[in-house]
């Protein structure tokens, strides 16, 4: 631990620097997609006691990681509950909390369709994956993957899924920060987006997954405590009648579209349109595709697949699994009164709604606004606040499972042959963690014009098609060969990136391409890329007759007995 | 992992019992999850009207039961699954792991 003065100093060289350059970046653009508020001194202040918080926390996080166990996984001693309150911290993005509010807003039920999608993969990863990562794995989900395989082509096509995946989330995240920041805080972008990555940095850097995990559980506590206030405060207005509550959202979207010039028999249908299924999904393909992007992606995230080696057991892997899947069940249905609450109070209400109709500072101010609405000035600080605490939490996440895979996939395995000592590989993740928060930063400003809504979808998608085939076959399939899962991997890879590249959100509304010349016609590559993925690792499985495709084979037994009884699983915290 | 050891758990009936008990549980709740999931984004797909149906008087539609159903489904499915494995096959570990390690 000598060494963290010497890299405090660098640091603040770094951030010093980086500061000046991105003052220039911003200077030269300063058109946002939201428009930015006035400075909200509530808001900041609650957000500056939440640092503090933190920030004392990753102190005494800090005592407590000395080890590359300790960096990693919490030296495994986080119980099922918290880590199941920290899955659902990690899950919940701010994107989720304003995005689906706003989308409810907007089209009531199909809100409903776009959050069921986001929880249906739980059960997935508990029954097929949860307690066998548990008691194969020890940092990563590579030490899962390449349990039985030749170590060096797995871990390298396991660190090339964990650090796309982490890169197209962490911009959506970053460049989420900067917009939101605008909104709540009345800053800068890109003041935003430098304290998001600062901050991520020392919470990672400093605290390892014991700061990171206790963030994102006070995260999560804030998040379900506000929005269920919210909740509360909306069906408490309809004496919790939620007929009551449908049937004056139906009257307004009724009203504004009589006021719009539409007849009343029009009007009336469109007012009740919010009640059923709307324009969200268009072709069936492309719902079945994207539904398979969410529910598969899911177990295939790194970030959460990782924080299943915080626990000591196998049982506290399932009991974590249930808690997230709870918290997070409970949490999709609080942002969909929360969306029927902003449609009733927020936009009847000439404080909140522009001349044309829209919500002042954009659509996704649905449940910001609403906050006001019911709780006033100081809570509409407190929830802004938390959205903002909200993408702290879920970018040191990412940033720690994108250093695990630098440090424990590439620099230990792969280029040490595993004989890394724990203090080098610790200091490995360290830089890593710098340069991953600077490299977010510089993507956060790079994008801040582009439309990312595409990218939390395509890392889902990417998710799917490249990192769940290759642990759920490497797991299950006793002829699974590292040639097949490498290719297969790749394969579901590179087609996932491509097919979204070539589809019209990305090609057409992205690219600026004209509209119909998307060579992939569908909103979601996941049925094809998995497809692709899946086919790879069973074809070049099955056509593989090296050496080592035997020594693969026969590992399977040894790795089963241990995936379904823990038997020599490394207790995380038995160290 | 010594060999013998692995030998010897692959070998006991009891590890026998957990693997396929296990394994035959998470693919039927796996399967029915899907089914219920696609199930709904097919109706919603191909039966709109259907979701939009009032129940009653009001304007709360048939769709709405239905959404809400299908997040509670997801939590009790999830739950039904840990139950079991957190009493009955972590019984059956425990047993397996004395077994073979005495």
């Amino acid at each position: 631990m000598k060494r963290l003065p010497d890299l405090t100093r660098q640091l603040v060289t770094l951030a010093a620097l980086f500061c000046v350059s991105a003052a220039v970046w911003a200077a030269g653009a300063d058109l946002g997609q939201a428009d930015k508020q006035a400075t909200n001194w509530t808001a900041i202040s609650m957000f500056a006691v939440f640092v503090v918080g933190t920030l004392f926390i990753t102190k005494w996080a800090a005592a407590k990681t000395k080890s590359a166990a300790d960096f990693y996984t919490a030296g495994g001693g986080i119980t099922g509950f918290q880590n199941g309150l920290a899955i659902a911290g990690d899950y919940m993005s701010a994107a989720s909390f304003l995005g689906i509010s706003a989308a409810v807003m907007v089209g009531g039920f199909d809100g409903l369709i776009y959050s069921i999608g986001f929880l249906v993969g739980w059960p997935v990863v508990t029954f097929l994956l949860a307690e066998r990562l548990r008691n194969l794995g020890k940092f990563t989900f590579a030490d899962v993957a390449a349990f039985r395989f030749s170590q060096t082509p797995v871990r390298v096509f396991a660190a090339s899924g964990t650090l796309v995946v982490v890169a197209f989330y962490l911009i959506a995240q970053m460049v989420g920060a900067g917009q939101l920041i605008k909104l709540l805080f009345g800053l800068e972008y890109w003041i935003a987006v430098v304290i998001v990555g600062a901050l991520m940095m020392v919470y990672v850097l400093f605290g390892g997954m014991t700061a990171t995990t206790w963030v994102q559980i006070i995260k999560a506590c804030l998040l379900l405590a506000g929005a269920s206030f919210m909740a509360f405060m909306v069906l408490y207005n309809f004496g919790f009648s939620t007929e009551a509550m449908f049937a004056k959202a139906v009257e307004v979207k009724t009203g504004i579209a009589t006021a719009a010039g539409k007849t009343p028999a029009e009007a009336a249908a469109q007012g009740f349109s919010i009640m059923g299924p709307g324009g969200f999904i268009k072709d069936p393909i492309s719902a079945i595709s994207f539904g398979m992007a969410l529910m598969f992606g899911t177990a295939g995230l790194p970030h959460i697949l990782m924080r299943f080696f915080t626990v000591p057991n196998a049982k506290e892997a399932r009991k974590s699994v249930l808690w997230a899947t709870t918290w997070i069940g409970y949490f999709y249905v609080l942002t969909f009164i929360i969306g029927f609450g902003a449609i009733t109070f927020v936009l009847t209400n000439p404080q909140f709604v522009d001349a044309k109709g829209g919500l002042f500072g954009g659509g996704n101010m649905a449940a910001i606004h609403l906050a006001n609405a019911v709780g006033g000035n100081v809570f509409l600080g407190f929830i802004s606040a938390v959205a903002f605490a909200t993408i702290l939490a879920v970018v040191a996440g990412l940033t720690l499972s994108g250093a695990s895979a630098v440090s424990h996939d590439l620099y230990a395995t792969v280029i040490k042959k595993g004989h890394a000592d724990s203090a080098a590989e610790l200091k490995v993740s360290r830089l890593t963690t710098v340069g991953l928060g600077l490299v977010a930063v510089v993507l956060g400003v790079v994008f801040e014009k582009q439309n990312i809504a595409f990218m939390v979808s395509l890392a889902f998608a990417i998710a799917a098609s490249a990192n769940f085939p290759v642990l759920l076959m490497s797991v299950l399939w006793k002829d699974c060969t590292t040639r097949g899962a490498v290719i297969g991997g790749f394969l579901g890879l590179i087609s996932s990136v491509l097919l979204t590249i070539v589809s019209p959100p990305v090609w057409e509304a992205t690219l600026g391409n004209p509209k119909g010349s998307a060579l992939f016609p569908y909103a979601s590559p996941a049925l094809f890329s998995m497809t692709i993925g899946f086919v790879g690792i069973w074809l070049f499985s099955i056509l593989d007759r090296s050496a080592r495709a035997a020594q693969d084979r026969g590992g399977f037994l040894a790795q089963q007995v241990r995936s379904e009884t823990g038997i020599g699983a490394s207790g995380a915290s038995g160290h | 992992m010594a060999t013998d050891l692995t030998a010897r758990i692959a070998n006991n009936p009891k590890y026998q019992e957990l693997k396929a008990k296990r394994s035959r549980l998470g693919w039927w709740l796996a399967l029915a999850m899907m089914i219920v999931y696609y199930g709904f984004i097919l109706l919603v797909a191909f039966d709109k009207p259907f979701l939009a149906t009032r129940i009653g008087t009001g304007v709360t539609t048939i769709g709405m039961p239905i959404g809400l159903g299908v997040i509670v489904f997801t939590i009790v499915i999830t739950a039904i699954y840990v139950r079991r494995a957190n009493s009955e096959y972590d019984t059956l570990t425990e047993q397996i792991a004395k077994e073979a390690l005495k």
